[in-house]
């Protein structure tokens, strides 16, 4: 029996269209999920089901039934009585989704007393059972504590537990594991896969074609605020019909994708118009009618007025040998211990406060190589970055640039040496001088290089953003009037512009969406091939790593527990840890490596 | 991780560090307000006669001896905190009483008028930013008038505004005198108002800030409805926000009863404030420097406390 | 949606207010004839009418007049405490943010003590050793200030110092000198500078308020304060006198206060967290 069918949901605040003409249909037991870049509409979606679309929105629908009732007649004081206790919520980051100040017992243990489930007398025990059931162990001590005292696995079960006290019929997932390390991602996945077989029904929302790949049943593709292509999951994965479901299965990095560009290639089309297909402006097979009227779903559940053509149009565009600098084929990449390195990181440790958080680390990275520095969050890869920039100086150990003295040097010699080692940040937006434009921001980087003030400085600005896919319409915003992409851009502009000989890059894509990483990880392909730099990439993502990177070095707790080559290491790992990390990150959503429930 | 083991130790060096603290307060409003008596131009016994005095250099030196002025001022400055530290704060110039009985004696009226202020000032506060948190609209517009109009108004003029209509005009509070609780109403008023309109300002935010947060969001989710939310989880992350702020105004209420006392002819702290400044009875000011320093040192220490009760990331630090 | 509307309506009421007393403080002759001085004592307490819109004060003078006289000196006196405060604020709050350590402990133990007494009480103490008079009583009020403003200036220097901005403009090896003109002081000042708007009415009031005890300008100047001071006696018969001055100074720092207020949200949004 169907429990949730919501048919032409519409979402209006003012003159923003959110959500247009969504239709879906959800079943008890069954995992549907909603993918999508950020501003698609899907956590919109996802607020409005409980009723908390937020103030000044207009929600209509042709219908949106659950399990018999009409949701959109509902009074606010209905909707009290089925949000928690029908409806479940689960938001992304439970370090800020409980509230920081109460126990976890009471957070828990809210529903229960908002919906009169449980006396002030029985509810310990049911919220111990609560947080046992989600898989915390050592509950009784649990409950008495604060959200901070938790790690962020445990947290995110507490959040579960708190969704699922009133025994809810349907969860709803907000990017529910984003916020956590792979390996602890995992195991998230793993309780809600288990809630789904005892009948719950869940709506998992992510923006992770790989994360709900494991977990769902069927997979609906939103962007701007229509769903452009729902099916089943395997079927979905293995014979996508949108371009725009094609374009992000292709853009996810991984082992195949190596030395292959990632993006699609980018015609900058005029926009659609309101009615117009949403992915008109960035599909290389858009024509007028793209442009100008909605495709109706056909009978594959796509919304595409070409979904042959685009087929064709995006093989042809993006030949299988891209023109992509294949990693380790660089010249003056030769195997380690050849020649004098760029960056000699000798046995380096750092503590914090007492807290050892880098313990004798020691790297290598040649001349154009790229070097992936792989771990966990509070791992200390971001400690050794800074140490290697010279930001932070190592307790013990020393780092040399070039065969010469650097972090031993002090702040007055290395100032002049600076422009040899630039980085890109993960937040590009924190980098930047608030009051500075996009010409002063990279200009003053080329003023350290002695091009003068004037015409000649402000051609080299324009040079570097067209290196890096920037208009020179850029030149006079500010930081705050760029998409996150556009920053990133900039901010490799920034890095770009004293020709460094390396690029430290801390988490550059992490904060992307997928079609925005690619483009991202394919510039830092071009610029490596045409620059000829080293690259010390350091990520969380091991796909991410695997796409880019020659060598891989994969840190635990401050130590580094194994280094290689990336095709050696994580096809053959050695070290326990990375057998662990490479079991959690499940090799991406590539049809073959499905498991095979998704088809039955 | 557990940290119980840890937790009493390191307790008493926060307490340790928190008296260690106040007592530096102490001892540097001492010494600003010894500072402040070498800075006075002029012969210091000649202000301490006061205009219109004729004296002898011999009886002006005999003075200067007694009160210890003929040695360096290194030496004056450690007898100076030698007799603060038993407890004496010397003899008022004009009044020639001991400056801790005149203190005492005025204390009283001040305390009361500032406590009424106090409670006033945090339930208009509270009241005000309660019923406009996260709203739009007219509510919220003439709520947040109300408080800059509460933060721009003079407590003078307030105070000369509540006098006419209610005294002069309406003759239902009494004009001027501490008998009494009709006698506390108006002036109460007018030291709370300020207080109150920065207090709901920064409580609003609070509340406005936390109803923003995920949390609130994961609360309604669970059938929470939005006065649930605000007073269950909104209102202990702003009362946590404006702690600091509230103290701190606790604090100057001292100043603001200056005003209040001299608009309304009440006795206490703020007219006795008044009387040692303009008679230049630096004994007198010292004294209530001190005084308000002490004040001060104590509200913190309070507000501290509140704070690690309310706000548990504090504890496990 | 009718909140950014409100506020701009606020806002632009407010610019317009602010922009009249900045009139009245220049040319106060063009709204009115009477003088500001000129006794009556025939026409002594007359209440407000079509001759004396305000009416007159106990000697007969156009309390109008007064009122709009009063407001160049009361500006003054606030913007001058204002203006001491912020400096002395910036350059204490500077040196204690970049100056090292010992000058760091120095200047915050003494931003305490000073803090720990009501800024009404320490602007008295002040007057005690400076005595009283216009000039006095400005400094007074900036000195019970200064603190406040020096802890800002070096939390919010504090916080630009550990920004990713500045840690991007060491990368690029900038010499410290230029690191701190170009990126540290801009950023930190900026902040102060908005908040000064709103401090501006927090000062008039506090200046006017030393007035009123009677430690400011002398008799016959008028201003706001003063004023107030003089007129008290006299409520009883004539509420007038009390009213006008006391809602120049009020309607004074309201104008100051919106402006600012909106100034600060601007600046907050700007800024990335």
């Amino acid at each position: 029996m169907t429990l949730l069918a919501a048919d032409g949901l519409d979402v209006r605040f003012g003159a923003v269209h959110a959500v247009r003409d969504v239709s879906f249909t959800l079943d008890r037991g069954e995992c549907l999920a909603v993918v999508g870049e950020s501003g698609s509409g899907k956590s919109v979606t996802a607020r409005t089901l409980v009723g908390l679309t937020g103030a000044g929105a207009t929600v209509t629908a042709r219908g949106l039934q659950f399990d018999g009732h009409d949701l959109t007649t509902l009074t606010e004081s209905a909707w009290r009585t089925v949000r928690g206790r029908r409806i479940g919520l689960v938001l992304q980051d439970a370090l800020t989704s409980l509230d920081p100040l109460r126990t976890v017992g009471a957070e828990v243990g809210e529903p229960l007393r908002v919906h009169r489930l449980a006396g002030r007398p029985e509810r310990p025990r049911r919220v111990r059972e609560l947080l046992a059931d989600a898989g915390i162990p050592d509950p009784e001590r649990r409950a008495g504590q604060y959200p901070h005292q938790l790690s962020g696995g445990l947290r995110q079960r507490a959040l579960i537990a708190s969704a699922l006290a009133g025994r809810p019929d349907l969860l709803i997932a907000d990017e529910p594991t984003t916020a956590l390390d792979v390996t602890v991602q995992a195991q998230v996945l793993d309780l809600l896969d288990g809630l789904r077989q005892q009948g719950t029904a869940l709506l998992l929302i992510s923006h992770d074609l790989s994360v709900v790949a494991r977990l769902a049943d069927r997979v609906a593709v939103m962007l701007g605020g229509r769903i452009v292509e729902s099916g089943p999951t395997a079927r979905l994965l293995a014979h996508p019909r949108h371009p725009y479901t094609r374009a992000l299965l292709a853009a996810v990095p991984g082992a195949a994708t190596r030395g292959s560009r990632l993006a699609a290639p980018h015609p900058d089309g005029t926009p659609p118009g309101p009615d117009g297909c949403p992915y008109a402006r960035r599909c290389p097979a858009a024509d007028r009618t793209c442009r100008q009227t909605v495709p109706p779903v056909d009978g594959h559940g796509a919304r595409c007025w070409h979904p042959q053509v685009a087929t064709a149009a995006l093989s042809v565009a993006a030949p299988a040998p891209a023109p992509v600098a294949a990693p380790g084929t660089s010249p003056t990449a030769g195997p380690e211990g050849d020649g004098v390195p760029l960056i000699e990181v000798d046995r380096i440790s750092k503590s914090f406060g007492g807290r050892p958080v880098v313990q004798q680390v020691s790297l290598r990275l040649a001349a154009g190589e790229t070097l992936g520095l792989v771990g966990e969050s509070g791992s200390g890869k971001t400690t050794v970055a800074r140490i290697v920039l010279g930001l932070e100086h190592p307790d013990s150990g020393t780092v040399r640039l070039d065969g010469r003295a650097w972090s031993a040097l002090p702040e007055r010699r290395r100032r002049g040496e600076r422009l040899r080692i630039q980085a890109v940040q993960q937040d590009p937006l924190s980098s930047f001088d608030p009051r500075h434009t996009v010409q002063q921001l990279i200009g003053e980087a080329l003023a350290r290089t002695g091009v003068p003030r004037g015409r000649e400085r402000r051609s080299r600005v324009t040079d570097l953003l067209d290196q890096v896919g920037l208009p020179s319409a850029l030149l006079g915003r500010r930081p705050t009037e760029l998409s996150g992409g556009q920053r990133q851009r900039v901010a490799i502009a920034r890095a770009l512009a004293p020709a460094p000989r390396i690029l430290v890059c801390d988490e550059p894509v992490s904060a992307l969406d997928v079609s925005v990483q690619a483009q991202i990880l394919d510039l830092l392909a071009d610029l490596r091939r045409d620059l000829g730099l080293a690259m010390l990439f350091i990520s969380h993502d091991l796909g991410v790593v695997h796409h880019l990177a020659d060598r891989i070095a994969v840190m635990k707790d401050g130590r580094l527990v194994e280094t290689g080559e990336v095709d050696q290491v994580l096809a053959h790992p050695e070290a326990d840890y990375t057998r662990r990390l490479l079991a959690a990150a499940l090799p991406v959503a590539l049809p073959a490596a499905l498991p095979a429930r998704a088809a039955g | 991780m557990s940290r119980s083991d840890l937790a009493l130790p390191g307790l008493l060096r926060g307490a340790a560090r928190r008296l260690l603290g106040a007592l530096a307060v102490l001892l540097g409003a001492a010494t600003v307000a010894f500072a402040a008596l070498q800075l006075i131009p002029g012969d210091p016994v000649t202000v301490m006669l006061g205009p219109g005095t004729a004296a002898t250099p011999e009886v002006k030196a005999q003075i200067r001896a007694q009160f210890g002025l003929d040695q360096p001022v290194a030496v004056q400055y450690l007898h100076y905190l030698e007799r603060l530290a038993t407890g004496d704060l010397g003899e008022s110039y004009q009044l020639q009483r001991p400056v801790a009985d005149l203190i005492g004696d005025q204390l009283g009226p001040t305390v009361q008028l500032a406590l009424a202020a106090l409670l006033l000032a945090a339930a208009l506060a509270l009241l005000g930013a309660v019923a406009t948190a996260g709203r739009r609209g007219a509510l919220r517009t003439i709520g947040s008038l109300a408080e800059l109009l509460a933060v721009s108004s003079p407590s003078y003029w307030t105070g000369i505004l509540l006098l006419t209509a209610f005294s002069f005009q309406l003759q239902i509070f009494p004009v001027a005198g501490d008998q009494g609780l009709p006698a506390l109403v108006l002036p109460a008023v007018t030291l709370a108002l300020p207080v109150a309109g920065v207090l709901a300002q920064v409580l609003r935010e609070g509340l406005e800030s936390a109803l923003g947060q995920p949390f609130t969001l994961t609360a309604r989710s669970r059938g929470l409805g939005r006065p649930a939310v605000l007073l269950r989880h909104a209102l202990r992350h702003a009362a946590a926000a404006t702690l600091t702020l509230a103290g701190w105004l606790t604090g100057s209420l001292l100043g603001g009863a200056v005003l209040v006392e001299s608009v309304f002819g009440r006795p206490g702290i703020g007219a006795l404030s008044l009387q040692g400044t303009t008679n230049k009875d630096m004994p007198l000011v010292i004294g209530l420097v001190l005084l308000s320093a002490l004040v001060f040192v104590l509200i913190s220490t309070l507000v501290d406390l509140l704070h690690l009760a309310v706000d548990p990331r504090l504890r496990s630090r | 949606m009718a909140r950014p509307a409100a506020g701009r309506t606020t806002l632009v009421l407010a610019s317009a207010l602010l922009a009249l007393i900045v009139l009245a403080a220049l040319a106060p002759g063009l709204f009115t004839h009477a003088s500001p001085v000129e006794t009556d004592p025939a026409g002594a307490l007359t209440p407000p009418g079509a001759r004396h819109w305000f009416g007159t004060d106990q000697l007969g003078r156009d309390l109008f007049a007064r009122v709009l006289h009063g407001t160049r000196p009361s500006l003054l006196l606030g913007l001058g405490a204002t203006a001491l405060a912020v400096v002395g604020g910036a350059v204490l709050g500077l040196a204690a943010a970049l100056g090292g350590r010992t000058a760091d402990q120095v200047l915050m133990r003494l931003a305490d003590v000073l803090l720990s007494l009501p800024p009404i009480l320490l602007a008295l103490l002040a007057v005690s050793v400076l005595g009283t008079g216009s000039v006095n009583v400005m400094i007074a009020i900036a000195v019970a200030f200064v603190p406040g403003y020096a802890r800002i200036v070096r939390a919010e220097t504090l916080v630009v110092r550990r920004s990713g901005y500045v840690e991007s403009a060491v990368l690029l090896g900038l010499p410290r000198p230029l690191l701190i003109a170009r990126h540290v002081l801009p950023n930190a000042i900026g902040p102060m500078l908005v908040l000064a708007t709103v401090g501006f009415g927090a000062s008039l009031i506090a200046v006017s308020g030393l007035s009123f005890l009677g430690l400011g300008p002398q008799p016959p100047s008028p201003e706001w304060g003063a004023m107030l001071s003089q007129g008290r006696s006299f409520l009883q018969t004539a509420w007038w006198i009390g009213v006008f001055p006391g809602a120049a100074i009020t309607l004074t720092a309201l104008a100051a206060g919106a402006v600012g207020r909106r100034a600060q949200r601007r600046f907050t949004q700007r800024t990335p967290v």
